[in-house]
């Protein structure tokens, strides 16, 4: 009799409490996330490809569903790495992230042959210039994208690091501490 | 000559401070009671202190060869000595040789290096060993014997002290005794009233000059006072916790006793007895577990004297400064979060303050 | 107005005693017989704000304190010529920055006469417009001689804007070893009084109040003889305590308010200068000679004979320590400006400019450069923290590059004074630590700013390609109803033919 008493009411309670929580879910519904689209607006948009997804929107969904790490964006640094982290609530070790170095496109102008393949595939109109002319690139514009690079025929799209000058100059972090020069 | 590769920010001058320093003070600040705690007790006390320190230093040399850390530089900051040696402080004289190797363990292992070495702790380290042989080896714990005056007849030689250490005490029963709150305690329990069950047997003077049954470096409290002056004086610690660790210890019991003097005891004894003293002044003021602004040590220095005096009274251990010490330092973390200082030009709550002409 | 400041009870928060190394330098005069070097490097940029703009060719000849450069923007500062000589190049030297990466530059070979431009300096400063100050102290190129450099004109006009009621005068000194405005004070203090009263004029401010630490007995019982006359200008003395210099510090002390975050004092009616201004404000006045010298303290125990020494703008750093002698084996760190806020430089082939206070050459045992050791959260760092921070919580959240974390610590109230650093026991780089974070923290912004850029341009691209595309099909289907139309009516035309 007990036991029939015990099994009753804990199936009782079950069955309440599974419909509550069914009402629940209708009923206090959370539309679908914005997250995905806040995700791309902090990706840098350049659709460069450079973390294995086609562009930066199926980058932003592959986040959002947990398929890729936060840290999946070269371009962005530990920077957006860190927004990210933010934005979806997980934790994150950036101590060891690599900071991406700055580049930035330059025509080579002795082998330039003014093409114009360059800035047709320029994503932000940084290369300037006109057929049978050379080209040249608007550093500021330059997003390090690297797709000129891919088109030019004769390999005078090069990139190069940032120029550094008293402007951009900035303090390094300092070096870790001298944990593993273990002596003893 | 200079280096010219490297970028160093300044300021490029420095205080003559270092952690080693630091650390050197707070043992020195220690010798005088341990040394007075080893005279009254004699040889075993003097066994279990070198065999604890010694303990401990091998412990976290061996912890830093495993993390992959500098050994030799590291054991310079003299941190695993004072951990070791305020350990051996709490411990009863004529504890076994194991009881502060254990007890070094597990306070480099586990109170330590688990977390990360000097600095990651949240406990206390030597805090947390004394509680943890306290609750795994009762009895040994308790195991509180007389002292005597200097070098006197009455101590144990050094063969005989030899055995108490590393073989253990054959006549327990015959030497040991309670402390003055074990004591207190106990009589409690058996409806016997205070100022009735303390007669002729605990004479103030003795209480405070520590020539009672206790802990190895904890009696003497002139000592212990002084040498937490000097630190006060030297700047290595700051006055905010012990004062008011005290204070409130002081004031709880003197309004406990003013209410019911036949169950609650005096201040005076309360000040005068157990680890009050050295916990407020040597423990207490541990950098790594106590919170990092004054106020926030104020209300540390308070939690703990409050636990202390509510161990004391009501709970079932008759000394409670382990525990105390220990339970604040897990809401370390939490004050540091509250209570910080203001920034200059903002409010408490970090927003600018509004300009006045 | 007095009784304003005296109600307020002063308080100092954290800071340190450092070490101070005054008395090497504070006890001998100024010396003044620095050789006239060949060649002069006078960077455009000395100050905050724009570079001064060239107006000289190479080649030309130029007079003593003949204008070089020329101020461009709402702030900025224009050079002038230090002596007579030619103009040899106008282009990228080394800057005296630890980077030492290269500024745009004048280079200056002296032709030994000394010859001055003529001037016309004004009959009476205390009477002209005050507008005319500013602009006399503008054309002079002064800057807050104290480091800020941050153009003295811009100052003065601000502050008579915002109807400033108190001139504070920033004497305090508080970096180690710097003597350069103390013996100023003790040679020169009639001039200084002058040009802080030339100052007061020029801002219409009630009072003026010169500070400075109590550990400048001599400067402060010689400026207040200057002073005696005047009864709106007050010399007080201030504790030593570093950094009182710091101008909020000091305003919290004198008047026992705080100046609110993201304000400026002038909002509270006060403004500071630097003593050495003052002392350039009475030269430019009354003379009518531009910033083209200054005193510099030349010490370290690297130096055999340490001194103030005046010396032209854009003299290198290697002839000056020369003069005095120095040690560079036993140079561990060469050091542009105090000990505690200064900059360490690669090398000395670098000019001085119109901000350099000091040169220090300091040997190992001066810098006591020890390893790094854990934290072990001593909370020193917190009390000397002037402005009321964490440096320790900011270090370890820079540590894990959580910088946002680090900001809700107060990263950005922070001064660089290197208070925390100077205290630590284990001798952590914390400055250093905050000065990444501050510089990483632009960048972000930066990054962030051209990630909105990069966007819009990306929008405009495709904008126009789909212009383009539609302009491109609106012409074919005109062409192709264009050619429609013509064979229609070619058609017709044919047809009619047919049935004609």
């Amino acid at each position: 009799m007990i036991v029939l008493s015990a099994i009753v009411s804990l199936t009782l309670l079950g069955l309440v409490l599974g419909l509550l929580l069914g009402i629940a879910a209708k009923y206090l519904k959370v539309e679908s996330s914005p997250v995905i689209d806040e995700l791309e607006a902090l990706l840098p948009g350049s659709q460069c490809g450079q973390c294995g997804f086609p562009g930066c929107r199926p980058a932003a969904e592959a986040l959002a569903a947990g398929e890729a790490p936060a840290t999946l964006c070269p371009p962005g640094g530990s920077a957006l790495a860190e927004q990210i982290a933010t934005l979806l609530g997980i934790s994150l070790d950036l101590s060891d992230m690599a900071e991406p170095e700055a580049l930035v496109a330059r025509v080579d102008e002795d082998n330039c042959t003014g093409c114009t393949r360059c800035f047709k595939v320029c994503p932000t109109d940084a290369i300037v210039g006109a057929p049978k002319q050379i080209h040249a690139v608007v550093a500021d514009a330059c997003i390090a994208c690297q797709k000129c690079i891919a088109v030019c025929p004769t390999e005078c799209l090069q990139m190069h690091p940032v120029e550094v000058t008293l402007r951009n100059w900035r303090w390094t972090k300092p070096p870790r501490m001298r944990s593993s020069e273990a002596v003893c | 000559m200079m280096n010219r590769a490297k970028l160093n920010s300044s300021p490029h001058a420095k205080a003559d401070s270092a952690v080693s320093v630091i650390m050197r003070q707070v043992l020195m600040a220690l010798g005088p009671a341990t040394l007075f705690g080893i005279c009254i007790y004699g040889w075993p006390a003097l066994f279990l202190f070198i065999i604890t320190v010694t303990a401990a230093v091998m412990f976290e040399a061996w912890c830093l060869r495993l993390a992959g850390k500098p050994v030799k530089a590291t054991l310079q900051d003299y941190s695993a000595v004072l951990t070791g040696w305020l350990i051996a402080m709490t411990l009863p004289p004529y504890a076994p040789w194991w009881i502060g190797v254990v007890g070094a363990g597990l306070a480099i292992v586990v109170g330590k290096h688990v977390y990360g070495g000097l600095g990651q702790n949240l406990f206390n380290p030597a805090m947390l060993a004394r509680v943890g042989l306290l609750i795994a080896f009762p009895v040994e714990m308790t195991t509180w014997v007389q002292p005597h005056p200097w070098f006197s007849s009455a101590l144990p030689g050094f063969v005989e002290s030899l055995r108490i250490t590393f073989i253990g005490m054959d006549n327990i029963d015959a030497v040991s005794g309670a402390t003055l709150l074990g004591h207190v305690k106990t009589e409690l329990s058996q409806n016997h009233l205070l100022p009735h069950s303390l007669d002729g047997l605990f004479d103030m003077a003795n209480v405070w000059l520590g020539l009672m049954r206790g802990s190895l470096g904890e009696g003497c409290l002139p000592l212990l006072l002084v040498s937490g002056f000097w630190l006060l004086n030297k700047g290595v610690i700051r006055w905010y916790t012990p004062i008011s660790l005290l204070g409130t210890v002081f004031m709880l019991a003197t309004m406990f006793n003013i209410y019911d003097p036949e169950h609650y005891l005096s201040p005076l004894l309360h000040l005068g007895s157990g680890a009050l003293i050295l916990t407020s002044f040597f423990i207490a003021t541990d950098y790594v577990t106590s919170p990092q602004t004054p106020f926030g040590q104020i209300i540390f220095g308070c939690g703990c004297g409050v636990l202390i005096f509510v161990i004391r009274t009501w709970g079932s251990y008759p000394e409670g400064a382990g525990f105390a010490v220990l339970l604040m330092n897990s809401v370390t973390p939490l004050i540091d979060h509250y209570i910080r200082p203001r920034i200059y030009g903002r409010d408490h709550k970090g927003k600018p303050l509004e300009v006045v002409d | 107005m007095l009784s304003f400041f005296k109600k307020a009870k002063p308080t100092i928060r954290g800071g340190v005693h450092a070490t101070e190394h005054k008395s090497e330098t504070s006890g001998k005069p100024i010396v003044y017989s620095f050789p006239l070097p060949a060649k002069l490097y006078i960077p455009l940029q000395q100050h905050v704000g724009k570079p001064a703009e060239p107006l000289i060719k190479v080649g030309d000849h130029v007079l003593k304190g003949q204008l070089l450069a020329y101020s461009q923007g709402a702030i900025s500062a224009p050079v002038h010529a230090p002596t007579s000589g030619i103009i040899v190049d106008v282009s990228e030297y080394p800057a005296p920055h630890p980077s030492a990466l290269p500024i745009r530059t004048v280079v200056l070979a002296s032709d030994g006469q000394e010859k001055w431009q003529k001037f016309s300096p004004v009959n009476d400063p205390l009477t002209i417009d005050p507008e005319e100050i500013s602009l006399r102290v503008g054309a002079a190129g002064i800057v807050g001689l104290g480091g800020a450099t941050f153009p003295s004109a811009v100052k003065l006009s601000q502050g008579r804007k915002n109807k400033v009621h108190t001139l504070l005068i920033n004497a305090g000194e508080c970096e180690p070893y710097l003597t350069c405005d103390d013996r100023l004070m003790q040679e020169r203090p009639e001039k200084i009084i002058d040009g802080v009263r030339i100052m007061l004029h020029g801002l219409g401010a009630t009072q003026a109040i010169i500070a400075l630490e109590d550990n400048k007995e001599q400067a402060f019982l010689a400026m207040q003889t200057a002073a005696q006359p005047y009864p709106n200008v007050t010399v007080m003395q201030v504790p030593t305590r570093y950094p009182m210099g710091w101008d909020r510090q000091m305003i919290r002390y004198i008047t026992g308010k705080e100046v609110p975050a993201g304000s400026r004092s002038t909002d509270m009616g006060i403004l500071l200068h630097n003593v050495g201004t003052a002392y350039a404000v009475h030269k430019a006045l009354r003379t009518g000679q531009p910033l083209i010298s200054r005193v510099v303290t030349i010490s370290g125990s690297a130096v055999k004979n340490p001194m103030n020494v005046e010396v032209p703008i854009g003299t290198l750093i290697s002839e000056v320590l020369d003069f005095c002698g120095v040690d560079l084996e036993k140079t561990q760190r060469l050091v542009m400006g105090g000990p505690m806020m200064g900059e360490a430089l690669p090398h000395p082939a670098v000019p001085i400019v119109k901000g350099t206070s000091g040169i220090l050459a300091l040997a190992e045992n001066e810098i006591k450069t020890g390893t790094e050791q854990a934290c072990i959260r001593c909370g020193s760092c917190v009390s000397a923290c002037p402005a009321g921070l964490l440096p320790l919580e900011m270090m370890s959240r820079i540590k894990n590059n959580q910088l946002d974390a680090a900001v809700g610590f107060g990263l950005k109230d922070c001064i660089s004074c290197g208070s925390c650093s100077y205290v630590c026991p284990s001798n952590i780089p914390l400055v250093h630590y905050f000065k990444y974070a501050s510089g990483e923290l632009i960048a972000r912004q930066q990054a962030q700013h051209k990630t909105e850029q990069t966007k819009r341009l990306m929008h405009d691209k495709q904008a126009r390609l789909e212009r383009i595309r539609l302009q491109q099909e609106e012409e074919m289907r005109q062409m192709q109803m264009e050619k429609q139309q013509r064979e229609l009516a070619k058609a017709q035309a044919a047809e009619a033919e047919i049935t004609s």
